[in-house]
């Protein structure tokens, strides 16, 4: 019987500071044994659990991409027990990662479709695997127009900036980044908060539109209005839920909004779904 | 089905039999109660019980268990590598298990056994237990397992069923895993039992004075019942300790800890309870259950309406009456499961 | 007793119908013999839900922590103890209550009863000194003595040290009981004994921190057991963690536990943890003269200095 518990062992590959306050660090780990790259396949939308021995694991979203390979890359924002000590780990350690977890955003549903990608904050991790996914020569053209709306409270708290902008320079995607505030005389992209870009930058919604939420609580919370008048309807608007998890696998009980498992049956759910669970996350 | 008749006299020879070949758990007395353990050579199940204190769910589901083990010695190659430990898996006799702790663990077995992910230590345990039941004479003024899908003669879950005939037991040998216990136990005196057991298993039925009533919660609108005024008085006594939890056959939550001394260390589970404020706290301080009126009503949610939504299978109770009888401010939960059930038929009038 | 719950019951009507208080916190009659429910009442015409009789236990103090409103609340001498420790802790104001003052008689302890019979209990009447239990097999009666709770036995405060109402007349308190012989053996075993006897004692333990939760002093938002950032025990059935957060515990409720039993009374598996916090009470006692809950105007013994304080224990 396969153990769903045990961890891949991996290597910290490299790790990147992403923001100026350096509470955000991007791990790029590689499997010790190259064969488990092939077991951990995964797509854009999923988690995994990254796992310290003697410390514990932590559930995070995968932000490289199923089109990367050789390695797979996680943002970690530090904030408890497990992901200080990862902040404080060093290239070459040696740790686990347990997955892939969750569902996916639904890619088969999304082909031949308009889609917004709706992101705040460090939230933009799967986003940006979806991104990476989307992009890929082999897939770009299964989907019509792709649009981004990605903020961050300033500049510096942008992740994944030089990509960023590389994308936003390109004319099959439409990026549209924005900030709280900025006192850079420099900035040259949007200055306001994600909803109201969003409402000024995306296109309406219909039948063939859907859009990609995830970000936080308080955005999340905006921006459904925003889409709603955009016209997308609530079977149209995918969100990834977080909530507190330990096995990632729907066992041990603890993420459960109703019937449903956030590690399990999602962490991706259509705001049709989550509208009839309780909003215990 | 074979039924095999076995003296009383002859029980605790049988039992010694088996030891060859399994590992014996039954019910014993400690001071005060009975509770499940490991059977030492000679040392025989007590059976005269009406049900342990606790259920026997830790037989397969230990309060806390090792799951991995690793070294933490940066010198070591396999160092920072979680490995799998050694686990004894053979097979084991659980004697004198309740039909409905039993059933309660069919039950739980719908969340650790699924198309997705087994969980390997529920399920070895699980697989290599043959369970032999004892029917339940007199059914406590708490047991209402006839209201749940269970009954006191249930057999789901058993491989044998043992029905108290004063000197002798009549076994139902139910699967064949039974048949090889009753083989190896020496136990092969066929008996024309069927009427006797059908006799003793309607008397134990009609012992059973209380119900939970359920009929309106498969149809009834979820988040109808979540936000029904009823809860705030149903918590309010509640003291969000994990007894009825822990008590519980079919509460199946836990917690997985990392515990390091030195340069070893485990990852192991612990049993935890949604009752507990920490079991969905966010790192960040928020907590989605941030009130005892919310926890409370998750796990009778959980029970009573998430679980039937989910695998339409029943609720998740099998009416042990643990919870009933041991919650330090007596919440009941046929009296909530009626609180809920009403909430049901009204909306089915409001149509 | 038998005018308890009806006076129990006018007063609480009264009391809410002058809204004097916004809410009533008292028992009503359990779901099954030898036990009631906490409950709140709000509205004058469910007072009838209140009941009283030796099944009360659980002390409602627990239930006032941080509360804001106006709140009229039943509590026997136990409860009104720790609701003068919850005053002088500020976790309520002496504003925010009515109480209504039930001197007591002792209460039941179920598992005694239920050990002492055969078979299930089906119904409990009682009197001022005896238990009346019906079974399958008939009935049994009881001097309520020989079946009360430990801590009621060696009750010397049986009368509501603060109250605004009283149910009925003060009842005589017990003199000459010996409230701490139990203490005293277990000081008198040696070391190795004594580690075997805690060794015993806190083995059932499955965590579920009804003790804890059970009683009005853990009213700490996150206690030491459930703390992460640092993590100062852990969360396995280790017996070196089981006894940290029994001893710790213990030490935490040092010069303000009134040795009310609702730890004891919640356990499901029968701990007597209530030796820990008795050892402690009685040092208190012994040491600085202290029983807690006596009187708000009084500061806790660990929560004041006086010049003739022993201090040969500070080394």
């Amino acid at each position: 019987m396969e153990n769903p518990y045990l961890p891949y062992p991996v290597r910290i590959d490299d790790i990147i500071v992403e923001s100026e306050d350096r509470s955000l660090k991007t791990f790029k780990f590689v499997f010790l044994d190259p064969d488990d790259e092939a077991r951990f396949a995964y797509k854009a939308g999923q988690f995994a659990e990254l796992s310290i021995a003697g410390v514990g694991e932590i559930p995070i979203g995968i932000a490289s991409s199923p089109v990367e390979k050789g390695f797979i890359k996680f943002t970690v924002n530090k904030a408890g027990v497990v992901t200080t000590h990862l902040h404080n780990m060093k290239v070459g350690d040696i740790m686990g990662v347990r997955g892939p977890l969750g569902n996916w955003y639904p890619w088969e549903m999304l082909e031949g479709k308009n889609v917004l990608i709706v992101g705040g904050g460090f939230a933009f991790t799967t986003l940006r695997s979806s991104i990476i996914y989307m992009l890929d020569p082999a897939n770009r053209s299964k989907f019509k127009d792709i649009t981004v709306v990605y903020g961050a409270r300033t500049p510096g708290m942008l992740l994944y900036k030089d990509e960023l902008i590389e994308w936003e320079k390109r004319d099959d995607i439409n990026v549209h980044i924005t900030v709280d505030g900025t006192d850079d005389p420099d900035w040259k992209y949007n200055v306001g908060f994600v909803p109201p870009i969003t409402e000024q930058k995306a296109p309406q919604g219909d039948a063939d539109s859907y859009a990609i939420v995830c970000g936080p609580p308080i955005m999340i919370k905006f921006t459904q209005p925003v889409l709603e008048t955009l016209g997308y309807d609530h079977d149209h608007i995918i969100l990834s839920l977080e909530n507190r998890m330990k096995c990632g696998i729907g066992m041990c009980g603890r993420c459960g909004i109703g019937r449903e498992l956030v590690c399990k049956d999602g962490p991706v759910f259509t705001l049709a779904e989550v509208n009839q669970t309780p909003r215990e996350y | 089905m074979k039924v095999i008749k076995i003296e009383k006299s002859d029980l605790a020879a049988g039992l010694d039999k088996l030891r060859g070949g399994y590992r014996l758990f039954g019910p014993v007395k400690d001071k005060t109660s009975h509770g499940f353990q490991e059977l030492a050579a000679g040392q025989a199940p007590d059976l005269a019980f009406q049900n342990t204190r606790l259920s026997p769910k830790n037989l397969v589901f230990p309060q806390s268990e090792t799951l991995l083990a690793y070294s933490l010695d940066g010198n070591d190659p396999e160092g920072h590598i979680a490995r799998e430990v050694d686990k004894d898996y053979s097979p084991r006799a659980v004697i004198g298990i309740r039909p409905c702790d039993a059933k309660a663990l069919t039950l739980v077995k719908m969340n650790f056994d699924t198309d997705a992910f087994k969980d390997p230590y529920w399920l070895n345990l699980y697989n290599a237990s043959t369970f032999v039941g004892l029917a339940c004479d007199a059914p406590g003024g708490t047991c209402f397992c006839t209201t749940t899908g269970s009954g006191p003669f249930h057999e789901e879950g058993l491989d044998v069923l043992l029905v108290d005939q004063h000197d002798h037991f009549l076994a139902k040998v139910l699967t064949d895993k039974g048949e090889k216990l009753m083989t190896a136990a020496g136990f092969n005196q066929s008996a024309d039992g069927d009427a006797a057991v059908e006799k003793a298993k309607t008397a134990a039925e009609a012992a059973i004075t209380t119900a939970i009533v359920t009929d309106s919660l498969a149809a009834a609108d979820p988040m109808a019942l979540y936000n029904a005024d009823i809860w705030e008085d149903i918590a309010f006594a509640c003291i969000n300790c994990g007894t009825c939890t822990f008590s519980c056959p079919t509460c199946w939550c836990f917690d997985i800890q990392d515990e390091a001394q030195g340069n070893k260390g485990v990852r192991m589970r612990n049993w935890d309870s949604c009752m507990f404020p920490l079991f969905t706290m966010h790192t960040t301080g928020h907590n989605p259950r941030d009130t005892k009126v919310k926890r409370t009503r998750q796990r009778f949610m959980h029970k009573l309406k998430y679980f039937v939504d989910k695998y339409n299978a029943g609720i998740m109770c099998v009416g042990c009456g643990r919870c009933v009888r041991q919650c330090p401010v007596n919440i009941d939960i046929r009296k909530v499961s009626a609180l809920m059930n009403n909430v049901g038929d009204a909306a089915k009038c409001a149509v | 007793m038998s005018t308890y719950t009806e006076n129990i019951q006018q007063i609480a009507q009264r009391l809410l119908k002058e809204c004097r208080v916004e809410m009533v916190i008292g028992f009503r009659k359990g779901s099954m013999p030898l036990m009631n429910e906490p409950c709140v009442i709000t509205q004058p015409e469910a007072v009838n839900q209140l009941v009283w009789d030796s099944n009360c236990g659980i002390n409602l103090t627990h239930y006032l922590t941080n509360r804001k409103e106006k709140i009229g609340i039943v509590a026997k001498g136990c409860d009104s103890r720790n609701i003068v420790t919850h005053i002088t802790e500020n976790k309520i104001q002496r504003e925010q209550l009515v109480i209504i003052g039930v001197p007591c008689l002792g209460m039941i302890d179920r598992r005694k009863i239920n050990a002492m019979v055969e078979g299930d209990i089906q119904s409990v009447s009682e009197t001022d000194d005896a238990v009346t239990v019906a079974t399958r097999n008939g009935e049994q009666t009881f001097a309520k003595m020989d079946v009360l709770q430990q801590n009621c036995a060696v009750c010397v405060h049986r009368n509501p040290v603060i109250h605004d109402e009283m149910v009925a007349d003060p009842v005589p308190e017990q003199n000459g009981v010996d409230q701490y012989a139990d203490v005293a053996a277990i000081e008198a075993m040696t070391p190795d004994a004594r580690w075997r006897f805690f060794d015993e004692l806190l083995a059932p333990c499955i965590r579920c921190y009804a003790c804890r939760n059970a009683c009005p002093l853990c009213y700490c938002p996150t206690c030491f057991v459930d703390e992460s950032k640092p993590q100062w025990v852990g969360k396995s059935q280790d017996p070196m963690d089981v006894r940290t957060f029994h001893f710790l515990r213990a030490y935490h409720c040092a010069g303000r536990c009134t040795d009310c039993g609702a730890c004891e009374r919640a356990c499901p598996v029968g701990i007597n943890m209530r030796l820990l916090t008795k050892k402690l009470n009685k040092d208190c006692l012994d040491l600085y003269g202290w029983e807690a809950g006596l009187s708000p105007d009084a500061r806790p013994a660990l929560d004041v200095y006086k010049a003739n304080d022993p201090e040969d224990f500070i080394k």
